[in-house]
């Protein structure tokens, strides 16, 4: 084989090798469907990720398997192959050109993450950090004021919310405008700012071995699955009461742990009507697996029955003005059937007592 | 001489004989391997067989969660023993597998004999630093008396403070003994290279492994103390009723992560490194070809474990972590990219134009090179935040990283274990045997690990017992690969019983290799060369005509 001859072959494999990188970079599939407006940023992200990546493997691979065919010992022969100790030209390029795809990688990555409100400003940290309390109930019950109290008047009044949102709220645009997307919309981390202009819904997430329970301030609603309105802008407050535990929605694209001790937050909006599975993403005990329960993403019409229906099944005693004085079991034996608590999920006093 | 003999050993003794007779040597009993015995290569071959029983301990273990997780629903074993289990899977892989017969079993062996010394700078701390361990595994099977260690090998407060306690206590100080023994046997590893060279052997000489080691031992001394101080909190906050992990007394658990992660990331470094100085040593053997980048591949050794030592944070992305730290730590990871791709294409390099031996070590090798071009591309993408948020602590992470540890540390033991048998024992292991080992455990892993990322990537979150029945398809196929995998150790652990005792004896260089260790007989004699030898050519000049071969001074 001659030199231009195999020449056109690497040119074309090169160009075979590329044209099928961009083909199953763009259509691999591999993520779920896209239910949150930070899914389509980090898909695109993957999406060029797969791309890179497989261009990489085909190359890497190919020169791999080509290598041990035609080098391969020839029968009989046991002299040794060619004497090369290195070619600088060739080292520099194999630094360089990964580390030109790195640091493009790494720029990229911090675009979209600062796209999802990953780079929020910090807030003064005594906002964030919520005074630590005796139990569990206290907890939720403090954090609840806390939070209602810094409310601005009018903001989100419990009874009018659900009802008035249709047309109160502003609509916020999909993500085919992703430009207008103001990143304070949406965000990651215990960082976030605490105003709450921006936020339709606040929900209080509580996570604890082996269950999570939503609780809606505004609405006097507790559940064992997290219902959401479509296209609003969604803050969780997420508190763990006994160990760490993470919060993940595969569909949303985010995952944020839940830790003790201090307030983590996570803010969103759901873009797609359906109904998505929440998991445990943090190995929390023997049932770890089954932590899981879904997130119903609803329309602003069903939303709207959803709030009326769960306002009825809860007892005005249970607003959580009084909670206060209840143990956690009284506290929790209202929810308990909600979300499906039993002697089997709980946790075993064999192996948390000492 | 001609360049199509590659190279005669001069001997100082006649050569062994062909028949069956002790040598005129020396030799270690059985029951020296039992003792506490100052011999490098003895220590060497002790830290080998310890780390392939607790191979086959954490394997059966890992076969017990595969059997489990056939099905959605936990009915094979308990959830609490589940947990115990992938606890002590990745506790016993990682420092009672890898780490020791990488750096201890092969670090002991060949480091002293590749830079021409007798034995190792401080024999007695060598020996001390190997009998740590046995304790420390007695202390894990102890700890199931109380249900076992059951919050994962990375621990976490507030769970393994309320979680099997005594259990926790047990598996820290098993940590500790094997930390300790880590620490001491770093330090010797760096006096010995540094002080104990022949003269003839300058630093920019000496085969890789040795920078490997170098690279490994400046990790383990740096990253072991504040895991073992993280450690010893975490058991003062259970024994002492300290509070520095508990929050609602004060503590952070975000505290114990950092500290753990200091070691724990460049830990991975410290099971990968000792087996890219064995790839380096393996494939210019088999491909008769000098090692393409000396230079490149010996300082990207020392660039992973410097800038190793700033990315432990991309394991706690989504741990509440402020935004400029996301940051710094996602630029951080995604540079040790670049000293890595340096290698691995260096190696690619070394087989272009080789005239290449298929042997099963150079298998092996070839194996692992192809395994860690997939798990490094995996790696880079975890190193993204956005996505890593998606995916942390998913089933794809699990994919990864046994990429990375199976395909690239099991395959890099057992590339050594073939090349350095018959040095070790002075006997061949079987070849066929040996490609039937590799293509089955090649197959295997691929069956086992590839379809673990895409359960991650469509949500399956790891360290479960029980899971959503939608995944329940590709867990299957996970299953059988580990079915096939654990059936892969069958034909390798028979080949090295058989062979040991009746294998086809081999002369002191049977692969016509340029290294050191190759000098001396097959065993090497109680200190390794009646005469110390004089390094005349370098580590890999293959296909070089070699006037100077190297000789032995009289
Ligand atoms: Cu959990």
């Amino acid at each position: 084989m001659n030199r231009t001859t195999s020449l056109v072959l690497v040119i074309i494999a090169g160009i075979l090798g590329t044209i099928f990188s961009f083909w199953f970079g763009l259509n691999n599939h591999l993520l779920p469907e896209q239910a949150s407006m930070q899914a389509p940023l980090v898909d695109d992200l993957f999406n060029v990720m797969v791309v890179i990546g497989t261009a990489l493997f085909i190359l890497t691979e190919g020169l791999i398997v080509y290598s041990m065919i035609r080098f391969r010992q020839p029968p009989g022969d046991e002299t040794d192959g060619a004497d090369i100790e290195g070619n600088l030209p060739l080292e520099i390029v194999w630094t360089a050109i990964p580390a030109v795809i790195v640091i493009g990688i790494g720029v990229y990555s911090v675009e979209v993450y600062e796209d999802m409100g990953g780079l929020h400003l910090a807030s003064p940290p005594g906002h964030m950090h919520v005074q630590q309390p005796e139990s569990p109930g206290t907890e939720m019950a403090g954090m609840d004021s806390a939070a209602m109290a810094a409310m601005p008047p009018g903001s989100a009044m419990a009874a009018t919310m659900s009802a008035d949102m249709a047309k109160a709220a502003p609509v916020i645009p999909l993500p085919e405008a992703k430009e207008q997307i103001a990143s304070s919309y949406y965000g990651i981390g215990n960082r976030l700012s605490d105003e709450a202009d921006e936020i339709d819904l606040t929900v209080n997430v509580t996570g604890m071995q082996f269950a999570w329970l939503f609780e809606y301030p505004d609405l006097g609603i507790t559940v064992g699955e997290l219902h959401l309105p479509v296209g609003r802008r969604v803050r969780l407050q997420m508190k763990a009461v006994d160990v760490i535990h993470s919060f993940w929605v595969p569909q949303f694209r985010l995952k944020q742990d839940v830790i003790p001790g201090e307030e983590t937050r996570l803010q969103f909006v759901a873009t797609l009507p359906g109904t998505y599975p929440v998991f445990c993403a943090e190995l929390c005990g023997s049932y770890h697996g089954s932590m899981r329960t879904q997130t119903i993403v609803h329309s602003d019409e069903d939303y709207a029955e959803w709030v009326k229906t769960s306002q009825v099944a809860a007892k005005p005693s249970k607003v959580p003005m009084t909670v206060a004085q209840l143990s956690d079991e009284e506290y929790l034996a209202p929810y308990a059937q909600e979300i499906g608590l039993n002697a089997e999920t709980l946790p075993k006093p064999s192996t948390r007592s000492f | 001489m001609t360049q199509t003999n590659p190279r005669v050993i001069a001997q100082p003794t006649p050569p062994p004989p062909e028949i069956e007779e002790v040598p005129s040597y020396r030799m270690w009993k059985w029951y020296d391997y039992f003792t506490f015995n100052v011999d490098h290569k003895l220590i060497g071959i002790q830290y080998i067989v310890m780390g392939f029983i607790f191979y086959l301990v954490g394997g059966a273990m890992a076969i017990a969660m595969r059997t489990e997780l056939r099905t959605p629903d936990p009915d094979f074993v308990d959830p609490s023993l589940y947990n115990a289990l992938l606890t002590n899977h990745g506790t016993v892989m990682i420092f009672l597998w890898v780490i020791p017969t990488t750096i201890g079993g092969f670090g002991n062996y060949f480091i002293p004999l590749m830079i021409g010394a007798r034995d190792m700078a401080f024999p007695k701390l060598n020996a001390l630093a190997f009998w740590l361990n046995p304790p420390a595994a007695l202390l894990l099977a102890v700890s199931f008396i109380y249900g076992g260690a059951q919050a994962g090998w990375t621990s976490y407060p507030p769970l393994s403070e309320i979680t099997a306690p005594q259990a926790q206590v047990l598996w820290v100080a098993a940590l500790i003994l094997i930390g300790t023994s880590s620490i001491m046997g770093s330090l010797n590893f760096l006096v010995t290279i540094w002080k104990m060279r022949v003269p003839s052997l300058p630093l920019l000489k000496m085969p890789l492994f040795c920078w490997s080691i170098i690279a490994a031992a400046v990790i383990a001394l740096i990253g072991t103390p504040p895991l073992t101080i993280g450690l010893l909190l975490l058991t003062f906050d259970i024994l002492f009723g300290t509070s520095f992990y508990k929050p609602d007394a004060g503590g952070t658990v975000v505290l114990y992560q950092h500290l753990f992660w200091f070691y724990s990331h460049p830990a991975v470094y410290l099971m990968v490194l000792p087996v890219f100085g064995v790839m380096s040593e393996v494939i210019p053997v088999y491909a008769r070809k000098p090692i393409f980048g000396y230079t490149a591949i010996a300082y990207s050794s020392l660039a992973i474990s410097f800038v190793g030592l700033f990315v432990w944070v991309h394991h706690m992305f989504t741990s509440g972590t402020a935004p400029w730290m996301r940051m710094f730590f996602t630029v951080s990871t995604l540079l040790v990219a670049i000293p890595t791709g340096v290698k691995i294409f260096s190696w690619v390099a070394t087989l272009w134009q080789g005239k290449i031996r298929y042997t099963s070590a150079m298998l092996f090798a070839v194996g692992l090179l192809s395994m860690f071009v997939f798990g490094g591309i995996t790696g880079v993408t975890l190193a993204a935040v956005p996505f890593d948020l998606h995916v942390h602590d998913s089933y794809y992470i699990v994919g990864h990283f046994h990429y990375v540890l199976f395909g690239g540390s099991v395959f890099g033991i057992y590339a050594g274990v073939y090349h350095w048998f018959p040095k070790m024992t002075g006997r061949f292991l079987d070849e066929r045997l040996g490609k039937i080992h590799f293509v089955m455990t090649f197959f295997g892993t691929h069956l086992t690990f590839l379809p673990m990322h895409n359960l991650g990537l469509s949500g399956m979150p790891r360290r479960i017992a029980m899971y959503d029945p939608q995944f329940q398809a590709l867990n299957q196929l996970c299953t059988w690969g580990a079915y096939l995998l654990a059936l892969s150790i069958v034909p390798f652990y028979f080949n090295v019983i058989y062979s040991w005792i009746k294998g086809k004896r081999s002369s002191g260089n049977p692969w016509n290799a340029l290294t050191l260790e190759w000098t001396t007989d097959s065993p090497p004699m109680i200190e390794n060369w009646e005469v110390l030898p004089v390094v005349t050519t370098g580590p890999y000049d293959y296909g070089k005509d070699r006037q100077e071969e190297v000789r032995q001074t009289d």
